[in-house]
């Protein structure tokens, strides 16, 4: 559907990812009439899925596409590069912009990795004077918290650690063999390797399938065991009766009136290039941190010539993304391993939250570790680099054997830090480039500072520690400073947070306590855009806590008839 | 017609003499491996490749990046590199060739291909004054054994090494996604399951994990 059935709905939602699903599931349930609009086309998992599909099914055997860009049977229609989606960087700037174009956004492809932030992490500058202090604490938000563990379902285990808040888990799955093997080199080296905490169900939840162990999660699941919104939140919101999808929806700006109230969102419909217009007594945005900000800038107007709500001039700015950095070994112990289905859940089923007291190091904050490796499914690529291993290369019938007898030998690590908001790094609309529709794109500045550079080196050391440990080989050898260590591109994690900053001063932020806009007060963010800093977490956990919280206040308020 | 007396004579002899006189490396050796003489060895030798050239060139598939003589070439390259054993069939049995059309075809990044085929070729001229497919399979063998191991090999055929380890990378790659490699290396998941106990005893123990 591509058009609006309603004259005016209560609620428009722009995007239908993490925070859009829970923002339509909370707006829902408590009465309110919801349009959602979606750049992208339907996707729904039970018909669409690449599930147990083999790779030998097709001549590309799985391998990467530029539409696919995770692999053909990957679930994410989007990708780095979009066909009439162009973005522009400022000379010197590595930054990547990931756009998923489908219902459900990234919630389709993502890792399932699912940490709470904790108490140090919403007052981080109280503690270390970098960055800015969130204008609310983790209890504010852990009673949310409490009610996604409950709606979507994770896994985990309590360990009362205080920056790493147990949640409502379901049961871990136990470890791999492999992960058994990290977990020995880890305790070693005094790093806790802990089971890990994905939204992936191991016991039935809320009329949804336990998984059934495919590992194959990134190909979007046929039976709904994993955490994507249009089958968790989108379909039972529909089911109220009260929520409209339009598809293929591709929002120009937010609206407003001479008051400079928001009065809807101005759209394309991309399945005829027409103009249209969907009427909304309160727009939340939520389509991502840097679409958000993007149609903040766009919809300039009389009152707000700088972009909507705008007046701080902080739309844009601070924008942050994860640190990342990897490093994968080779372990001999793992040769000739005994053959068994190694798959589990398509993630990690141990992982490493940050263990150490940054006072003592050369960065400020930390990074969590993430476990991978083993006998996965063959696909284009396997096998490759034999000459790196102790045969030395070859070929013929020991080559045929080598391959076996090596296969699966692989253990990977990669680190996912917090970067601390700096000025550098930010978006803006290039004033001389439009998309295909005539919308004005972004363009983007990012640095890395020492604090991040100087942490990564630690993700490396770690890393290449744990395989030694392990008794393995790296065979790259560790970047060097001028390659700041290895470090991700700015946005190639695709956690993106920032760029419409909540605060408790209009000066200082675009957004208050509530994720309301501080000049506009039915306009309301719901994704990354909001977070004032990142954590050693990744954030769509804390997204959808923070939507569903929000999706209260705005409950709240229409019942008061303060909007 | 001769090549229909080499088809008889296989299923008189019992075993595949295709696959003797693939893998042979002289008429000499094929004769000792079969009754007949070596001048009907290399009479047969020569029908059997022309036989099994036009039973490929009237298959379905026709090739799109490789020219006719490249199509030849790759096809005894992978082989060497991937031969049938014991436990599965060769590359040109698991379709690797095809895939490598595919990818030569649809992605740019495998230009190389064809710089290394005639890296290859003029390799062997430099050895021994004929192409590569004019050689025989110990010659090949022997082309191989000075480009296969890197560590081992001469600075003057760091071209070579490069290109082979590409080759071995994209036949591998071909394999051991095939379907006929997926059941040799062993992999036996992607499947539903009702539980998840973790990896069973010898799996553990093999890690020191158990």
């Amino acid at each position: 559907m591509t058009q609006p059935k309603r004259l005016e709905y209560d609620v428009c939602i722009v995007g239908s990812g993490a925070g859009g699903g829970i923002a339509a599931h909370a707006l829902t349930k408590a009465g309110a009439t919801v349009v959602m609009l979606e750049a992208g086309g339907w996707w729904d998992n039970s018909r669409d899925s690449k599930m147990f599909t083999w790779p030998y099914e097709t001549p590309r055997r799985g391998a990467s596409t530029p539409d696919h860009p995770f692999g053909e049977y990957n679930a994410c229609v989007g990708g780095w590069e979009l066909d009439g989606e162009p973005y522009t960087k400022a000379e010197g700037t590595k930054f990547d912009w990931w756009r998923a174009r489908m219902l459900g956004g990234r919630t389709n492809h993502w890792g399932r990795i699912s940490l709470r932030f904790g108490p140090d992490d919403f007052k981080a500058k109280s503690r270390d004077g970098l960055g800015d202090d969130w204008p609310i604490s983790y209890d504010d938000i852990a009673p949310y918290y409490d009610r996604v563990d409950r709606l979507v379902g994770v896994y985990g285990s309590k360990e009362g650690r205080r920056n790493d808040p147990d949640g409502d888990f379901l049961p871990a799955p136990r470890p791999r063999c492999r992960e058994l093997l990290v977990k020995k080199a880890s305790d070693r080296l005094n790093i806790p390797c802990i089971p890990a905490r994905l939204s992936i169900l191991t016991k039935p939840l809320n009329g949804r399938d336990e998984c059934h162990y495919c590992g194959q999660c990134s190909r979007g699941c046929a039976t709904n065991a994993n955490f994507q919104s249009p089958d968790v939140l989108l379909f039972p919101a529909q089911k109220t009766g009260k929520l409209a999808i339009l598809t293929n929806a591709m929002a120009r700006e937010v609206t407003v009136d001479d008051a400079g109230r928001a009065t809807g969102v101005s759209y394309v419909d991309k399945t005829n290039g027409e103009d249209r217009h969907v009427r909304a007594k309160v727009v939340v945005l939520a389509a991502s941190a840097c679409e958000s900000a993007r149609l903040l800038l766009n919809s300039k107007s009389a009152r707000f010539p700088n972009g909507l709500a705008n007046s701080s001039g902080l739309a844009g700015k601070y924008l942050t993304d994860t640190t990342g950095s990897g490093v994968a070994g080779f372990i001999p112990r793992m040769i000739d391993q005994p053959r068994h289905n190694c798959d589990g859940v398509g993630g990690m089923h141990v992982y490493m939250p940050w263990w150490l007291d940054n006072k003592k190091l050369d960065f400020p904050r930390g990074y969590h570790i993430e476990v991978w490796g083993g006998m996965g499914v063959p696909g284009h690529g396997v096998a490759g680099g034999m000459h790196r291993y102790p045969p030395g290369g070859g070929y013929g019938r020991d080559f045929k054997n080598d391959v076996r007898r090596y296969f699966g030998t692989t253990i990977g690590f990669d680190g996912r830090g917090e970067m601390i908001p700096n000025e550098k790094s930010y978006c803006e609309i290039d004033p001389d480039r439009k998309d295909r529709w005539g919308i004005p794109v972004l363009k983007f500045h990012w640095e890395w500072t020492d604090y991040e550079h100087n942490q990564v080196k630690h993700m490396q050391e770690t890393f290449r520690a744990l395989v030694a440990e392990m008794g393995g080989q790296v065979f790259n050898p560790m970047p060097g400073k001028e390659r700041g260590y290895g470090i991700s591109n700015g946005g190639s994690i695709i956690h993106e947070a920032g760029g419409a900053r909540m605060g408790n001063d209009p000066a200082t932020s675009v957004l208050n306590a509530q994720c309301q806009a501080h000049d506009c007060r039915n306009l309301f963010i719901a994704d990354g855009a909001p977070f004032v800093g990142q954590a050693d977490k990744n954030p769509t956990w804390t997204i959808m806590a923070l939507a569903w919280r929000t999706s209260d206040a705005i409950s709240g308020m229409m019942k008061r008839r303060e909007l | 017609m001769a090549e229909e007396d080499a088809m008889n004579d296989e299923r008189r002899v019992g075993h595949s003499r295709r696959e003797v006189l693939k893998t042979a490396a002289s008429a000499a050796a094929v004769a000792a491996m079969l009754p007949i003489t070596p001048a009907d060895a290399e009479r047969a030798m020569a029908h059997v490749e022309a036989a099994l050239e036009r039973q490929a060139q009237g298959t379905a598939y026709k090739p799109k990046y490789f020219k006719p003589d490249e199509w030849r070439q790759i096809r005894v390259m992978v082989d060497l590199v991937i031969p049938k054993d014991a436990k599965s069939g060769s590359a040109t049995d698991a379709g690797v060739p095809q895939y490598m059309d595919f990818f030569c075809t649809e992605y740019p990044s495998y230009a190389w291909m064809r710089d290394a085929l005639r890296w290859f070729d003029g390799f062997a001229y430099n050895t021994f004054r004929k192409s590569f497919m004019k050689c025989t399979d110990a010659e090949r063998r022997r082309l191989f054994d000075q480009v296969a191991w890197p560590a081992k090999a001469a600075p003057t055929v760091r071209d070579g090494v490069t290109y082979f380890n590409r080759l071995r990378d994209f036949t591998a790659s071909g394999f051991f996604s095939s379907k006929m490699g997926v059941a040799d290396i062993g992999y036996v998941g992607n499947k539903a399951v009702g539980s998840w106990n973790g990896c069973p005893p010898a799996a553990l123990k093999h890690l020191g994990v158990d």
